[in-house]
């Protein structure tokens, strides 16, 4: 039985959330710091002519103007640092730095810019259709490795779609499996719907703030990232530096879902500064300022077909999306969701094809369950659709079509390392008493009618091949080297605890280097993508079997003998024919300085990442170094599913929706933090909520202007959009891959709150299905008494 | 100023919300009760003369000591702010959450939205909770102003608030929870038995964008059960 894994601890970060000495990037100050401020474009698209800094520079306390021509440009439809191509409002064209941030805004206001307006793009059909707009000047649409290229369909193409439907011209991606047409054909029901998710902004609480000096050639960024090790390489790219002249610290974030996965842009300007004024440099960014630039997730314009047998079993799925991708090309959303589609639904056959379109948005980015939690959106309420129509029962249709370990994922056809979601479903089921649940669903009182509804989500949660460092001084602590990052979710210090269970250390007498890069990180993977309780408890498993052979091998170096003949208890090496042959950690670790070569850091493994190499490097002779690449071998993509089940009330009259009650479900692997997962599981269910109901960007159709630049405009939810309490619960089957069993879970439990709302919705309107993200409140008045909605079923940018 | 003192709670009975369906419930509204109101807080920016052009920061610039402005308002004022007094110089316009955190190094007041939207800069002036981002440093002089910096006692021990949210696994990115703790202290001082949907009510204006709303509830609890125990 694990000693620590399972259990719930207090993680070391958590005091300082609670007493305020928690630094976040804004929280630093230096002596002679100067403050920046951006110059953003006014306008979505548009070529500056130029500009006149002359009275700028003449302000008393202006110290420095860095513009475009001063910071490496990014290729293809990247986000820029500093741009003379605006390509979104907002998008920022010069720095002010001055002594403080009111004389650095007001040399903005004296700064004479000249612009020439370009055609611009809001709506990725528009740009599709013949002699529509496009987004740059060499084109509309990411094609891949061939970079921006105009790409318009054909009159034909849009003639073809009947009213309401997606036209479907050529996509730019696209894969199939299985015989999609003799799928089709055993189906005695089939669906073809038109759909539409809306964009939605990230709004993290902390704005991406960040402060830049440079000391001794290396440059010394605070951040606010999501990584830690992850984001190294980028920034140094961004500066135009090597990795390892960068310093990085990043101790807590204040909120990231994606946007602060990787080095972004933004973050760079204020090393520019700094460099070019010889002086510390710190950049806020305000709350407005994060709408254009804190990334959002993007939206898609989509048509599925998908083909039911008889019992539910879903045989053919042809799925189709345009996906708004802003300024940058976005991520991977489309293909993530046609992914999705095919492991939480297994279908039989399926084609998927996807199109990503530019627009004069912000960039966008991963956000949270990126491509799946919108497509939940979207097909759920098909699935309740078509049980419907069939006579099937919501939990019965979705375990039909569930996956299990034998499942394939995605366009390869990839093994899965384990699937659980049929006993998510059942676990979920009877817990919130589904059955006599169900029997009340629908009923009406007075205004309000009660609805009772499932979702399900899925993310790929796991990866393999990093590096993992640990580290016992001679004072016998143990030292874990995390350098994955601190997104809220307390998994580095979950994860880390593996080494410590590993080498059976007490937990008070282990401590976690992080947050900052010169105290010696190892190479990990990013804090997204739900990886993290999967991939960093294997890195921790790998540098705590290296220290263990180490242990052993000081210990049979000592007594005599091979180190097979020695065991550990109670932070001791002992031969086990002979226990009182016993060597503390703390004296083996004195040994290892003493013993020099691999023990003590001297050598390192051949295949460990440079930035590992040189991390150990930093910590030579300071103790026993453990430290080992994952080569533990991963077969097949890692499914993180989750299911939520919800009870609500909706007022016809108002359109409010309140939900009565909630419980999410994850197969997440075994649990190794109860306590974390719960949150994770109820926070996700809060965003999804958001996400289904009240969250979209909107921008201006004739002057490209963004009309959700505040949270009363975004709208992510309060304390009183969601109920006060919710119910969380796990399948705990451990993954046969993963050391301690461990997979992700972050983000499906967003996606299944989003979708078990709009089910829910749905089936309070007797099956009225609105085929969009977000469903508003007069969406659902006008439903409920028969008005037409405000919006046309493809329309982009609406309420 | 006025001379009825802006930061006086006002507790109303308020009829029961129809999305909390609790009756009886007490409700402290500041804003809307008192002659403090976002209103005065515009006009008392425009008086003061400063132009407030999107995000302010005041740096070591404007730290020069001018005792009188030309608007006739002292700039070196005292303030009362977690039990300590501190002499500091505030432009007229100034807001208490950049005064905190740029001139008095309490960088644990957060700024998440510098707009009266978030809660994260939540301060209590006398035992009200109150967005520091829209309340005027002048405005509280003479005033007690409390910190998250300020309730750890001397010997390093935590508000029972503070203990509670780290015993519930409160906070996730932490960033919102400063704003959390003060708003739930404030609470608990003027209802130290709250039931769980008075304290959703009383918490609401704390956006917590990881969503841990239930578990920052959880923490009320805990604390108000643990402080009437004992």
């Amino acid at each position: 039985m694990p000693e620590l894994l399972g259990k719930d601890f207090t993680p070391p970060d958590i005091r300082g959330k609670v007493t305020g000495a928690a630094k976040y990037a804004e929280d630093f100050r230096m002596d002679g710091l100067l403050y920046c401020r951006l110059l953003t474009s006014p306008m979505p698209h548009a070529r500056v002519l130029n500009i006149d800094l002359s009275k700028a520079l003449g302000m008393e306390g202006v110290v420095d103007i860095l513009t475009a021509d001063e910071v490496p440009e990014q290729p293809g439809a990247a986000t820029n640092i500093l741009t003379n191509e605006p390509h979104f409002v907002g998008e920022p064209i010069l720095a002010v730095a001055a002594v403080d941030e009111t004389i650095a805004q007001n040399a903005i206001e004296a700064i004479k810019l000249d612009f020439e307006p370009l055609p611009f793009c809001v709506d990725p059909l528009e740009s599709l259709r013949p002699g529509g707009p496009n987004a740059y000047l060499e084109g509309n649409a990411v094609v891949p490795r061939q970079g921006v290229q105009e790409f318009k369909w054909t009159a034909e193409d849009f003639e073809a779609a009947g009213e309401g439907e997606l036209p479907m011209g050529e996509p730019t991606a696209e894969w199939s499996y299985g015989d999609l047409e003799a799928g089709f054909s055993e189906a005695v029901f089939t669906l073809d719907e038109t759909f539409v998710t809306a964009s939605n902004s990230h709004h993290s609480m902390e704005p991406r703030t960040a402060l830049a000096y440079w000391e001794n050639g290396k440059c010394h960024v605070r951040g606010s990232t999501q990584s830690q090790s992850f984001v190294v390489p980028g920034l140094a790219n961004y500066i135009g530096i090597e990795p390892e002249n960068v310093v990085y610290v990043a101790e807590y974030c204040g909120g990231g879902f994606g946007s602060k996965g990787s080095a972004y842009p933004t973050m760079a300007i204020p090393a520019h500064m700094s460099r070019k004024t010889g002086r510390p440099v710190l950049m806020r960014i305000s709350r407005a300022e994060e709408y254009f630039l804190g990334s959002a997730r993007p939206g898609f314009q989509g048509r599925i077909k998908m083909g039911f047998r008889e019992d539910g079993r879903i045989s053919a799925v042809d799925l189709y999306i345009v996906q708004e991708s802003g300024s940058n090309g976005g991520g991977g959303d489309m293909g993530a969701a046609a992914s999705s589609v095919s492991i939480v639904y297994t279908p039989l056959a399926m084609r998927y094809r996807g199109i990503s379109v530019l627009t004069n948005t912000p960039p966008r980015g991963a956000q949270r369950g990126p491509g799946q939690n919108q497509i939940a959106m979207a097909v759920e309420p098909l699935l309740d659709k078509a049980a419907r129509q069939l006579g099937i029962d919501l939990v019965a249709i979705r375990r039909i079509n569930a996956p299990t370990n034998d499942s394939r994922y995605g366009a390869n056809r990839q093994p899965v390392t384990s699937a659980h979601l049929r006993d998510a479903l059942d676990i979920g089921a009877e817990q919130f008493a589904w059955q006599e649940r169900r029997a009340r669903s629908g009923q009406r009182d007075g205004s309000k009618i009660r609805a009772v509804a499932v979702g399900q989500a899925f993310h790929s949660a796991g990866s393999s091949g990093y590096d993992g460092l640990v580290r016992i001084t001679p004072d016998g602590i143990l030292h874990i080297h995390s350098g994955v990052g601190n997104l809220g979710t307390y998994s580095y210090a979950s994860t880390s605890r593996v080494a410590a269970e590993v080498l059976k250390y007490d937990w008070d007498n282990c401590e976690i280097a992080r947050g900052d890069s010169s105290l010696g990180l190892p190479w990990n993977l990013g804090q997204f993508g739900s990886n993290t309780s999967f991939t960093m408890t294997r890195t921790n498993y790998a540098a705590a079997m290296d220290t263990l052979s180490k242990l052993k091998e000081i210990a049979a170096m000592e007594f005599g003998g091979s180190a097979e003949d020695y065991d550990i208890s109670g932070e001791s090496v002992f031969n086990r024919s002979n226990p009182s042959r016993r060597m503390s950690y703390a004296r083996a670790a004195q040994r290892a300085i003493e013993l020099g070569g691999a023990y003590s850091g001297h050598t390192v493994p051949d295949d460990i990442n440079p930035m590992t190499a040189r991390a150990v490097a930093g910590l030579v002779d300071t103790g026993l170094i453990g430290v080992a690449r994952d080569n533990m071998g991963q077969r097949g993509m890692v499914p993180a599913l989750a299911v939520g089940f919800i009870e609500i009330e909706l007022d016809v009259e108002t359109g409010k929706v309140e939900i009565l009650d909630y419980l999410g479900v994850a197969d997440c692997g075994t649990v190794n933090h109860p306590q974390g997962l719960a949150t994770q599981i109820k926070g996700g269910a809060v965003m999804g909520f958001g996400m289904a109901c009240t969250e979209r960007l909107i921008y201006d159709n004739v002057w490209g202007l963004p009309g959700s630049v505040g949270f009363y405009q975004a709208k992510p939810p309060s304390y009183l959009d969601v109920p006060s309490e919710m119910g969380w619960a796990a399948v705990n089957i451990a993954d046969p891959q993963n050391p301690v069993g461990s997979k992700g879970i972050g983000e499906p439990v967003m996606g299944c709150s989003a979708a078990a709302l709009l089910c829910a919705i749905s089936e309070a309107l007797g099956g009225h299905y609105f085929n969009r993200t977000p469903v508003v409140i007069d969406m659902i008045v006008n439903a409920h008494s028969g008005q037409p909605q405000s919006h046309t079923p493809l329309q982009v940018n609406t309420q | 100023m006025s001379d009825m003192d802006p930061f006086e709670p006002v507790r109303t009975s308020r009829p029961p919300s129809p999305s909390v369906g609790h009756s009886d419930t007490v409700v402290i509204v500041p804003e809307a009760q008192t002659k403090w109101s976002r209103r005065n807080f515009i006009k008392g920016v425009i008086a003061s003369g400063v132009t407030v052009s999107g995000a302010v920061y005041f740096g070591p610039a404007l730290t020069r000591v001018n005792p009188l402005s030309a608007q006739g308002v002292e700039r070196l004022i005292t303030l009362n702010i977690n039990g300590q007094t501190r002499r500091v110089d505030v432009l007229p316009g100034e807001t208490l959450a950049m005064t905190l955190r740029y001139k008095l190094g309490l960088t644990g007041t957060k700024l998440g939205c510098d707009r009266a939207e978030c809660g994260a800069c939540t301060v209590l002036i006398g035992d009200v909770n109150y967005y520091s981002c829209t309340t005027l440093t002048h405005r509280v002089r003479n005033r007690e102003v409390t910190t998250v910096e300020g309730l750890e006692g001397t010997n390093g021990e935590l508000h029972p608030v503070q203990q509670a949210f780290i015993d519930e696994l409160s906070p996730q990115c932490g960033f919102c929870t400063p704003g959390q703790v003060m708003s739930a202290v404030a609470l608990l001082r003027s209802n130290p038995t709250p039931t769980r949907d008075e304290a959703r009510v009383a918490m609401a204006g704390n956006l917590c964008r990881c969503g841990a709303y239930d578990h920052y509830l959880n923490g009320v609890m805990r604390a108000a059960e643990e402080t009437s125990n004992a």
